[in-house]
């Protein structure tokens, strides 16, 4: 293995770029035709197109990704994530065709891929899961399973995640509408009708437990990123450690994600996500079974590399961490800087970036595609940049996350920059005091405030 | 007030069904109320309604199904009831 291609764009292939570039790995770029002035393929040694902008014609197919490695030699895949990251069938391809993929197993992405039999596995390992029951194909126990755990319930696609395929359910009236449209929703989107019911914990927290895992079959936490700071599911503030944790707690969870990883013979690296109630009890909600966007605060408070460890793991090399060696210092916090206009109801902004002025100095760390004269298009998710910062604690790192963010200007498109500003300043967010519900609850007060 | 025209709320994909097995929202000819959703546009991964400004009948589409379409671009022309 001394060539890998990256199958994906932006920010993340960039971030794959370099792991590779240290470890003296050559690089092979795949790129659309919306991407041919991306900065993934200018930096890559070699670079592919392999389709038409539509993902569905180019970095979601896998055939071209394949032929692509093929023709250019590459001895290993790495899918960073979306698009192909956690298709079982990319996984299982890329072992045909002798080509290592920089993952777990296909199987282990398909039993953790199948959100409901992911439950069924944690219950086996003695991993607490939220409350809930699957629902069979006529919905007839459907009822049953929401009143055994009191509404409000979620009503969930097995084959969903990433906060896709989800409704939530307030009373049992509801129940037969909402079972109908998500099953008809997670046929068309996943090809999968398949659902599940989960209590729905009001004021949880979202916290999150990064693990790897070597050939050896030695899985290794790196303990926790708390995201809690969400809008329609989507993440867009993590942090490690999470403010809300105490010890026994975050023992025990990150214990608890190393025995789940354990079950399913789990290589390569993955996140446990939980959500942890008011009384600190943690119940499992899903595995991620790649590299997550928000890896980077991980690496700041561990300072190992996760993506030169998914590489060794991958090239059939031990891992270079063992779990007495992790240890987590200070405290990190990712801001996700989104191509989307805060005061517009987050309206996507892509276009041409007239003006780019990155924050520097001591503990913080952009990762980014972008740069001026860019045309950010609209063909893919809106994440243009994380911006990174570290320091020796949490309130520290909110003060350097201000200092960074009022450096950082991107002019030409609307960014969800100053919403951070706000954010930093806001007393909740200060004292770590949010869950899940909080973010949407206060962009909800601010437009009732600016109507009136 | 006649010569309107529908303008596309964001840059993306134009689309003038709900989904590919779905008819379309308006056909030509067609009238429409002012606030009637008559296509989509898709950008980053978020789905846009295109909504007619006020009420008329859809003359002619400017832009064909999946079209690429700039903030502001005219989609269709609508003319007085």
């Amino acid at each position: 293995m001394d060539k890998v291609l990256i199958a994906n764009r932006s920010e993340i292939a960039v971030r794959v770029l370099r792991a590779c570039r240290e470890l003296d790995l050559a690089t092979v770029a795949v790129y659309s035709d919306a991407d041919a002035d991306a900065l993934h393929v200018r930096e890559a040694d070699e670079a592919v197109r392999i389709g038409k902008p539509q993902a569905q014609d180019s970095y979601l197919n896998i055939e071209r990704i394949i032929d692509a490695a093929r023709e250019t030699g590459a001895g290993a895949i790495h899918p960073g994530y979306g698009f192909v990251s956690e298709n079982p069938r990319f996984a299982a391809a890329c072992e045909e065709a002798g080509i290592a993929f920089v993952g777990p197993s296909a199987s282990a992405i398909a039993a953790m891929g199948d959100k409901a039999a992911a439950r069924r596995i944690a219950r086996e390992a003695d991993v607490p899961v939220v409350p809930g029951g699957e629902v069979s194909a006529n919905g007839g126990d459907a009822l049953r399973a929401a009143e055994e755990v009191s509404f409000p319930v979620l009503v969930k696609a097995a084959a969903g995640g990433g906060g896709r395929g989800i409704r939530v359910v307030r009373e049992a009236g509801e129940l037969d509408g909402a079972l109908a449209a998500a099953a008809r929703e997670a046929e068309a989107a996943f090809g999968d009708p398949t659902l599940y019911i989960e209590k729905l914990l009001e004021s949880a927290r979202h916290v999150e437990v990064q693990v790897i895992g070597d050939a050896g079959a030695d899985v290794v936490h790196l303990f926790e990123r708390e995201c809690s700071l969400q809008r329609r599911r989507q993440k867009l503030v993590e942090e490690s450690p999470s403010p809300g944790l105490d010890p026994a707690t975050r023992e025990q969870m990150s214990a608890a994600a190393v025995r789940l990883a354990e079950a399913v013979g789990y290589t390569n690296a993955g996140t446990v996500e939980f959500l942890v109630d008011r009384e600190g009890r943690f119940y499992f909600i899903e595995m991620n079974t790649r590299l997550q966007v928000e890896h980077g605060v991980t690496e700041m408070v561990t300072g190992v590399d996760l993506v030169r460890q998914q590489l060794r793991v991958a090239a059939g090399e031990p891992l270079e961490i063992s779990q007495d060696a992790v240890r987590a210092q200070g405290c990190s916090i990712e801001f996700r800087i989104n191509a989307e206009d805060p005061d517009q109801d987050f309206l996507p902004s892509p276009g041409r970036i007239e003006a780019l002025e990155l924050p520097g100095g001591p503990g913080v760390r952009i990762d980014t595609a972008i740069y001026a004269g860019y045309s950010v298009v609209p063909f893919y998710d809106s994440l243009i940049a994380k911006l990174i910062v570290w320091a020796p604690d949490r309130e520290q790192a909110l003060r350097r996350g201000r200092r960074a963010l009022s450096e950082l200007r991107i002019e030409g498109i609307a960014t969800t920059t100053p919403l951070h500003l706000r954010l930093v300043d806001d007393d909740r967010v200060r004292d770590g005091d949010v869950d899940t519900g909080y973010l949407e609850r206060l962009l909800a007060t601010a437009e009732e405030e600016a109507v009136a | 007030m006649a010569d309107n025209k529908i303008k596309a709320p964001a840059p993306g994909t134009f689309y003038r069904r709900p989904s590919p097995d779905e008819d379309p929202y308006v056909e030509e000819g067609d009238r429409v109320e002012s606030g009637q959703v008559v296509g989509l546009v898709e950008v980053m991964k978020n789905f846009i309604d295109v909504k007619a400004p006020q009420d008329g009948v859809v003359e002619t589409f400017l832009v064909a199904n999946e079209d690429l379409v700039e903030a502001g671009q005219d989609v269709a022309a609508l003319a007085d009831a």
